[in-house]
């Protein structure tokens, strides 16, 4: 059994970032763990740019961000083992351990503290109960992307994106840019489920239609694909009869969500939010087992990945504080954070710290929208801060940032709640 | 090719025969018209080993069940096939149920059920918590088992004794020598031999009228399913069955485990009556997902939708038709003398191998190989291999210190290829060298269970992709889910890898 003082479960933009940042917040003992033959997880196969906007004011591909973590990560000399995937985590008696599978052997690995980013995956054909067949033809967006810019193959050559996922649009733009003819997206939802730039620069530029409220509704081909069956819904997602027609195509691509994957923490027996997907975390990513941090797509999934750096860095650090022996946030309270009227979910699930960032989504899109924290106690309701948004869209985490002045204000069981009134 | 025996259909009674058959000195083929081995009815099924309650007494269905349940054990233990005895509960919830209730008790003293019990809720409670009904009978032969498992353990095993697989290779004709039948193939190949067994299942019948045999008739009665998370792995102690009414064509739809630990919801009944419908049709249909899925709720309460990570469809060769309904007794017949009257020319079918034809299957090719005695000698051999090797079930199942060990001399053990599943590199390399040659992601996702876990393939397929191109030599155009079901369309450029082109 060998010891770490920290493990980063995932090297990919999170657990880069947690790894950096727990070794530069003075923990010399970092190990960190990826599945993978090469780091920077599916950064890899975005070969497109727009990342690093926010973080390095810069428009950089997938490749050319992980670089950026991947050269720093060298340069601290943090071990990693790739080609190296954790099969079980146990915190029994407070301790993590990690049981490692790899090439020619199976390894127990202890340590104080684990944080865990193994990003998300996506939502497969089975969790959209399509009728119809089963042809071949049928991927996710991910899986094309990786195919075509990873792989060299083509998956098709007329295909239809279901899902209006960023993905979805990517893959729109890529799959023409290669030769294909994309039919057009459909998204279920009355709005795109992607970022607005996204639905610009690879829909309205290629000329690809964009149908909402509208989905597939049967899947044709008994050996291939030959086509989709699409028709339009009402409000609550129900088929609109009359509007149901026959779209060829020789592929589908899927882009219908993202979807935490927290095998392990489940298998730790971690509280795990129903709503995200991932694990209940405080302000310092600690979920409700003491020293295993979660963070980036694992935690929730995020559309930006300078987020995902960002709160990643925060459970690094943590997870450093933690491995130091020291505590991670203040004995004095506890703050539960609850979403309010028109928000999806808030993270974190409750802080412990002075001074936190609160990232939320909302449920319904809105201009100039007005969002409200508001604290709850025994001494009644109170705004505490108002701040107006040009533009609320569920497919755009919000952030808000919480100063140490409000958050002492507040009591020892008071419910902070973010709302869209 | 002079084959003594020839087997039309590798599903798993054509393969149990084939299996039986090499353990004698003759010379016996295989066609399938699929890439592979169990790719129609043998694959799609609630995969359970029934004890013989519900099958009418003095009938084939119910000697056979019965037998061929008793078999298993044996079976499945020398071809390393996963078999669990987790029993069943068919349970009685309102007083209308007894009679059907009792009634299947009495079938099951006439048919020779091994270990029937009666059961109160109380004592259901004990086998099932929370269950709720009045009665149940309880029937601890009834089991779980890998379907497909089971049906490529036979083939490989028939092979390793010798037993030719002609793949690929659908009937399109039946000619008639002196002394033998002809089976010609839709690559032009023709096979002579002295022996035909027809078990091709849902297309039996066709099969038949090709060899001149008039009046079978086979309908095509398809099953759906939803396959569940293994989350609720173990939340199912047993098989938990409702009683069935009179003229139902199935069992009626239930909860069954599967011996890698997922629940079927399954399965429909509804038969395939438009003409330009193909037997082999294996649709899901909005109304019976949603059925399901209620039953499905009503069953396990607290599932959600991310439970449900696929459905599948399955289809019953039955010689019912549909204003009936029901089902016949399997029909196993040498009609030899209709097909080549006075000639030494054996010529058997099995039409209607619907339930329990996979609980029957070894007991099934026991009696085949009766009937074939008339035709051809059976001298036993004395080199049959009677075992397969390798261990039963999956790596990820043994205990830790036997997979460290394993990992030691087979470090590819280490490599995990399927994460939800935690199939390894070295069980993806087996299933892709499988004894029977297949290379389709079918083969390897029934040989491996890839791609069957709750991503579907999302993180594995990229790996065996790359595995197949970079260590076996794949084009695009090489990889196949199924029969003419091509995965890709070609190389993004062809000049990316070097200029090479095919």
């Amino acid at each position: 059994m060998s010891e770490y003082d920290v493990v980063i479960v995932g090297g990919g933009p999170a657990g880069l970032a947690a790894a950096i940042a727990a070794k530069t917040s003075g923990c010399d003992d970092v190990l960190l763990i990826e599945r993978d033959r090469i780091l920077g997880g599916i950064l890899n196969q975005c070969i497109h740019d727009g990342f690093g906007l926010h973080r390095f004011n810069e428009a950089l591909s997938g490749p050319e961000y992980a670089a950026r973590f991947i050269d720093q990560l060298r340069s601290l000399s943090i071990p990693t083992m790739q080609s190296s995937i954790v099969l079980d985590l146990s915190t029994k008696d407070g301790k993590p351990s990690l049981l490692v599978s790899r090439l020619g052997e199976l390894v127990k690995i202890s340590a104080k503290s684990v944080v865990l980013s193994m990003g998300c995956r996506e939502r497969p054909r089975g969790a959209l109960a399509i009728p119809g067949h089963r042809p071949s033809g049928v991927y996710t967006a991910g899986a094309a992307q990786n195919l075509i810019n990873l792989e060299n193959i083509m998956p098709g050559k007329r295909a239809v994106i279901l899902g209006s996922g960023d993905i979805g649009l990517i893959m729109a733009r890529r799959m023409t840019l290669e030769g294909a003819k994309v039919e057009s997206v459909f998204e279920v939802l009355p709005w795109s489920s992607g970022l607005p730039r996204n639905i610009q620069q690879c829909l309205v530029d290629y000329d690809i239609p964009l149908y909402l409220s509208t989905t597939v509704v049967d899947i044709v081909g008994m050996k291939r694909l030959e086509g989709v069956k699409v028709a339009e819904v009402d409000k609550d997602r129900k088929q609109i009869p009359g509007t149901e027609r026959f779209v060829p195509c020789d592929t589908l691509l899927l882009s219908v969500g993202l979807i935490p994957e927290n095998e392990l923490a489940r298998g730790a027996g971690i509280a795990m939010s129903p709503i995200t997907g991932g694990p209940l975390v405080d302000d310092t990513c600690m979920t409700s087992a003491p020293g295993v941090f979660s963070c980036g797509n694992a935690l929730h999934v995020h559309d930006l990945v300078d987020w995902v750096s960002e709160e990643a860095e925060r459970a690094g650090r943590s997870a450093a504080v933690y491995a130091g022996g020291k505590k991670t946030g203040s004995e004095k309270k506890t703050v539960q954070v609850r979403p309010g009227a028109g928000v999806r979910y808030v993270m974190p699930d409750h802080l412990v710290g002075d001074d936190a960032i609160l990232a939320f989504r909302v449920l319904v899109p809105a201009r100039n929208g007005k969002v409200q924290l508001v604290s709850r106690g025994v001494d009644g309701e109170k705004v505490i801060k108002e701040e107006t948004h040009a533009r609320l869209h569920p497919a755009e985490m919000i952030r808000i940032r919480v100063l140490p002045s409000e958050v002492s204000a507040l009591g020892a069981g008071d419910v902070l709640e973010v709302r869209v009134p | 090719m002079l084959y003594d025996v020839l087997i039309i259909g590798a599903g798993v009674i054509g393969c149990a025969i084939a299996r039986e058959l090499s353990k004698y000195s003759v010379k016996i083929g295989v066609v399938e018209k699929e890439p592979d081995v169990s790719f129609g009815t043998s694959s799609r099924n609630s995969a359970v080993l029934h004890s013989g309650i519900n099958y009418l007494p003095g009938t084939g269905r119910a000697e056979l069940d019965v037998k061929g349940n008793a078999m298993m054990d044996e079976l499945c233990a020398s071809l390393k096939v996963p078999l669990k005895r987790i029993g069943k509960l068919t349970v009685a919830l309102k007083e209308e149920d007894l009679p059907g209730l009792y009634k299947q008790k009495n079938q099951g003293e006439a048919n020779g059920t091994p270990g029937m019990e009666l059961m109160d809720n109380d004592k259901m409670r004990t086998i099932q918590p929370g269950i709720e009904g009045i009665l149940g009978l309880w029937t601890p032969t009834s089991a779980i088992i890998s379907s497909f498992g089971l049906t490529i353990a036979l083939a490989e095993n028939a092979k390793a004794n010798g037993v030719d697989f002609h793949l690929n290779s659908e009937v399109t004709a039946i000619e008639k020598g002196e002394d033998a039948l002809t089976v010609v193939t839709s690559d032009g190949k023709r096979y002579s031999s002295r022996v035909v067994i027809n078990s091709a299942g849902l297309h039996c019948d066709e099969v038949s009228a090709m060899a001149g045999f008039v009046g079978a008739k086979i309908w095509s009665c398809r099953g759906e399913y939803y396959v569940l998370d293994k989350r609720l792995n173990g939340s199912l102690k047993t098989l938990i069955y409702p009683v069935p009414g009179p003229n139902d064509p199935g069992l009626g739809i239930h909860l069954t485990p599967t011996v890698d630990g997922n629940i079927l919801i399954g399965p429909s009944a509804a038969y395939i009556t438009d003409p330009k419908e193909s037997r082999e049709d294996y649709r899901a249909t909005h109304e019976i997902m949603e059925d399901l899925k209620r039953e499905g709720l009503r069953l396990l309460p607290d599932l959600s939708a991310s439970d449900f990570i696929r459905n599948f469809s399955g289809n019953r060769p039955k010689q019912t038709p549909p204003e009936k309904g029901g089902n016949a007794d399997f029909t196993i017949e040498d009609v030899s003398e209709k097909v080549a009257p006075g000639k030494k020319i054996g010529f058997i079918h099995l039409l209607g191998m619907e339930s329990p034809g996979l609980t029957s299957s070894p007991a099934i090719a026991l009696k085949v190989k009766g009937m074939v005695e008339k035709h051809v000698a059976l001298s036993p051999r004395t080199d049959f291999i009677a075992e397969r090797p390798g261990f039963t079930g999956t790596f990820s199942e043994l205990p830790l210190e036997q997979r460290m060990d394993l990992i030691r001399t087979e470090p590819e053990y280490g490599e995990i290829f399927c994460r939800c599943e935690q199939i390894t590199k070295k069980e993806i390399r087996d299933a892709i060298e499988n004894p029977m040659s297949v290379r389709t992601m079918s083969s390897i996702k029934y040989r491996a269970r890839a791609m069957m876990g709750r991503c579907q393939g999302g993180f594995c397929v990229p790996r065996i992709v790359r595995m197949l191109r970079d260590e076996y030599g794949f084009n695009p155009e090489d990889y196949f889910v199924r029969k003419d079901a091509p995965m890709f369309a070609g190389r993004v450029r062809e000049s990316a890898r070097g200029g090479v082109s095919k």
